[in-house]
């Protein structure tokens, strides 16, 4: 059954898998672009980048968790707490690399413990322990701001999330490196791959000698790493560290995997079609906005767009299990 | 002449380019067991798929006791009485055994209301014609693989079957299992029912079975009265060659140092008061029914469940053992006893599969792992032959190499293999058995758990018994036989 099974359906379906996405993304923009003038112009794709950038941080740390087949909710929660402890060590006089430092820092280490939490405590899935650090995070934001965002930041910190360098906004550029750096580690070291072996069969990967459990805690930590890097960016942008930045920030960068390509069944996804998953979701949101659809309508089409990229996902995974 | 129950004449069916079946006829008789036998991909599964109605053949008729149907769907099959009682059982754990039988199906009376009373005791009944009173009220989640098996037949009965399909029933049971299966079989023909027979285990045919029938390649190649085939023709038909001799020949004694010495190793609840060991270049056979404790053993040795007392040696020196990591690092290698669940990464391509223990190094080397895979492939006859496919996409046989060949790269010399040849085909089965001797030779240690005594009499140097979480009894090459194993395997004394 070799041949006929795997092969010609097996080939598009890569590919599918592999392109789909940036296929989708190339016939979103050439759409756009004869419906607006607007759309084709530098000026607004840099803007629609930029505008993807957190979301884009957001949601490589996301994938790293869902190639494990898990989920990582507290994403959003983070992204807030974090924008707060930065604004706040600004505010206490902390020099700006000091202060994107302990963004950084908080938010890899509170991922770290959604990890610990659900290999050590045996917890049955990552929702619990996540859904908890998510709620445990806000209220943390809320009960050290009272609520009030926390405004005027130094222009050294700014600078990430609102400047510049050679003319492409900083977001940019910073989602790039981001990319770039996920993307050796993903695929070219042994703890990238080890990730993958989990999502496949956690316990063939277990018996194949793959030390788990301290797997799944970098893949949270490195998710939460980059709640704290999107907070700098965040807060740099909006100059403030607000507590309820990154409400529901989980969803949408859970939605950007999985737009990419990404298995929900684990052991599958990359970083350059998370990338293209992030600005599928912005291009969506801007080009809806330049085309004068309320942003209320904007909420319904993204919601109909991840139904669709997952049930794609559905029916990739039965053709698989069929030629197997 | 007795009009065939079914009777499939022609049956052709491929997929996308490939010929699955060729013009495949098939009968079976009222009341009659009925063998099908071949290697896996020969069409066995698609022909019985298609007579019960899950697919659809591209030629061919299917007639019911004499009668051409028209296009067959699952509904319809139940409705003449084909049942198909499936590999992985198709049962719903936490409902009773009841509900199980009788899940689907309309009960007499007022619709959408159970008639638990009624159902109860149509349960109860049934279960008592199959010779097993179980409690119809019973959870199925608390019953063994074996009765699980048992109440699928007998929701097949609650169906009025007159046909029951069995793929490979006895590939998870243990032997007392098996005898009690083979019961109920014999009952089920003196009912009347006729049951078609799917199975690798070529000894059983000749205990139950009236008629044997042959596929290879998607084609027939026999089919006749059990007492016309013997094994060896039997095996080359099968195989599309002569028998050959199934295992290698056995070398001298080993006379290497000790590899593997347990002492008194015990876990609660799954074994006690374990103490063997296995000389380098040794295969010791691990035997026992399933439930004796073999698997857990094998896993507590290797690192992935914990164990309460005693202490593991390897090569004369005492080790920690905390993880499959540390096993893996001390030279130790399992071959899981259920290679889905436990032993690959479906999706992932073969060279993942193989590279996966061997990888030390943080950063990977692609055409290193690369080179290597493809040695192994062809060292090992790995088919077909390509490094990057996923191995979901091979056979059984070579994904159980696969499984096998990871350990040849991470060097192990102390190797733990729970049911090596489960669910694979002649041929393969062959070759494994080739490699496991080969391992030996080379100065492996190898224990070796399979629930297939033949196999452990064929390989094994030595043999040891379990009974309940207790090792009872070891036999030497020359005093190993089947009838010594199963006494001590059920307890009894050597």
């Amino acid at each position: 059954m070799s041949l006929s099974a795997f092969g010609v359906s097996g080939i598009v379906s890569g590919a599918l898998r592999r392109f789909g996405p940036l296929l989708a993304l190339v016939l979103m923009c050439a759409a756009l672009s004869l419906l607006s003038e607007h759309f084709l112009t530098l000026e607004n794709l840099l803007n629609v980048f930029r505008q993807s950038s957190v979301n884009a941080l957001l949601a490589l740390g996301q994938l790293t968790v869902i190639v494990t087949a898990g989920i990582d909710l507290s994403v959003g929660s983070l992204l807030g707490l974090c924008t707060v402890l930065a604004a706040m060590a600004l505010k206490a006089g902390a020099p700006p690399g000091a202060a994107i430092f302990l963004a950084l820092a908080a938010g890899a280490s509170l991922g770290a413990l959604n990890g610990v939490l659900y290999t050590k405590l045996r917890l049955p899935h990552p929702f619990i322990p996540t859904l908890g650090m998510m709620n445990v995070a806000r209220g943390l934001a809320l009960v050290l701001t009272g609520g009030f965002p926390i405004s005027e930041l130094p222009a050294g910190f700014r600078l990430w999330g609102a400047g510049a360098l050679f003319g492409v906004p900083m977001p940019v550029v910073v989602v790039l490196v981001f990319c770039v750096l996920f993307h050796l580690f993903l695929t070219r070291t042994v703890p990238g791959r080890d990730l993958y072996a989990i999502g496949g069969n956690r316990q063939a990967a277990l018996l194949c000698g793959v030390p788990v459990d301290r797997r799944l805690i970098l893949a949270y930590a490195l998710s939460g790493l980059m709640a704290g890097a999107g907070a700098v960016l965040l807060a740099g942008r909006m100059n403030s560290g607000f507590p309820l930045a990154g409400v529901g920030a989980e969803l949408d960068s859970i939605a950007a995997v999985i737009i990419g390509g990404a298995s929900f069944f684990g052991g599958v996804g990359t970083v350059l079609g998370t990338l293209v998953g992030a600005l599928i979701m912005g291009v969506l949101r801007n080009g809806l906005n330049l085309l004068d659809v309320s942003a209320y309508w904007q909420t319904v089409v993204i919601g109909a767009v991840i139904v669709a990229a997952v049930w794609v996902d559905v029916v990739r995974q039965r053709a698989a299990q069929r030629s197997s | 002449m007795t009009v065939p129950l079914l009777e499939m004449q022609q049956i052709r069916k491929s997929f996308g380019g490939s010929v699955a079946l060729d013009g495949v006829s098939f009968e079976v008789l009222p009341g009659e067991v009925h063998a099908l036998v071949g290697e896996n991909g020969a069409g066995k599964s698609t022909l019985m798929n298609i007579a019960s109605g899950v697919l659809q053949p591209d030629a061919g008729r299917i007639l019911w006791q004499g009668r051409a149907l028209p296009a067959l769907d699952p509904r319809k099959a139940r409705q003449l009485g084909i049942a198909f009682v499936h590999q992985e059982l198709a049962l719903v754990p936490q409902l009773s055994i009841a509900e199980n039988i009788f899940l689907g199906r309309h009960a007499q009376g007022p619709p959408a209301l159970v008639r638990w009373g009624r159902m109860r005791d149509h349960a109860r009944q049934l279960l008592a014609e199959l010779g097993r009173p179980l409690d119809p009220d019973s959870p199925v989640a608390s019953l063994g693989v074996g009765e699980q098996q048992l109440v699928e037949i007998a929701r097949a009965l609650a169906f009025q079957a007159r046909l029951v399909i069995m793929d490979e029933p006895t590939a998870a049971l243990s032997e007392s299992e098996v005898a009690r299966l083979f019961q109920v079989i014999a009952r089920l023909e003196r009912r009347g029912v006729s049951v078609v027979y799917i199975t690798h285990r070529l000894r059983e045919i000749y205990q139950i079975a009236r008629r044997v029938t042959v596929l290879r390649d998607g084609r027939r190649v026999a089919s006749a009265p059990i007492a016309a085939m013997p094994h060896d023709e039997l095996i080359r038909h099968i195989v599309g060659r002569p028998a050959q001799e199934q295992f290698p020949p056995p070398g001298p004694p080993p006379r290497g140092p000790c590899a593997l010495r347990v002492e008194r190793l015990t876990a609660r609840g799954r074994f006690q008061d374990v103490s063997f060991h296995v000389r380098a270049g040794e295969i010791v056979g691990l035997a026992g029914l399933v439930g004796a404790g073999r698997t857990e053993l094998l896993e507590a040795i290797f690192g992935a469940a914990p164990f309460d007392a005693g202490q593991i040696w390897l090569q004369e020196r005492p080790v920690r053992i905390r993880s499959p990591r540390d096993a893996i690092r001390l030279g130790m290698a399992l071959v899981p006893d259920d290679r889905k669940m436990k032993g690959l990464i479906p999706r992932a391509p073969v060279v993942w599969n193989l590279v996966l223990p061997s990888c030390r190094r943080f950063l990977l080397r692609p055409a290193e792992e690369r080179s290597r895979a493809l040695a192994l492939i062809g060292d090992l006859r790995i088919r077909p032959a390509d490094a990057h496919i996923p191995v979901s996409s091979l056979s059984g046989g070579n994904q159980q190499k696969v499984v096998l060949a990871r350990w040849l790269l991470a060097r192990a010399s102390v190797f733990l293999m729970d049911e090596p040849t489960r669910g694979i085909d002649v041929g393969a089965k062959a070759e494994i058995y080739e490699l496991i001797r080969r391992l030996a030779e080379r100065g492996a240690a190898i224990v070796l758990v399979s629930s297939e005594w033949e196999e452990i009499l064929g390989l094994a140097d030595r043999v040891l018994v379990m009974h309940r979480g207790r090792m009872v009894g070891e036999l030497p090459r020359e005093q190993a036989t089947e009838e010594a194993i199963m006494r001590l395997a059920t307890g009894g004394v050597p």
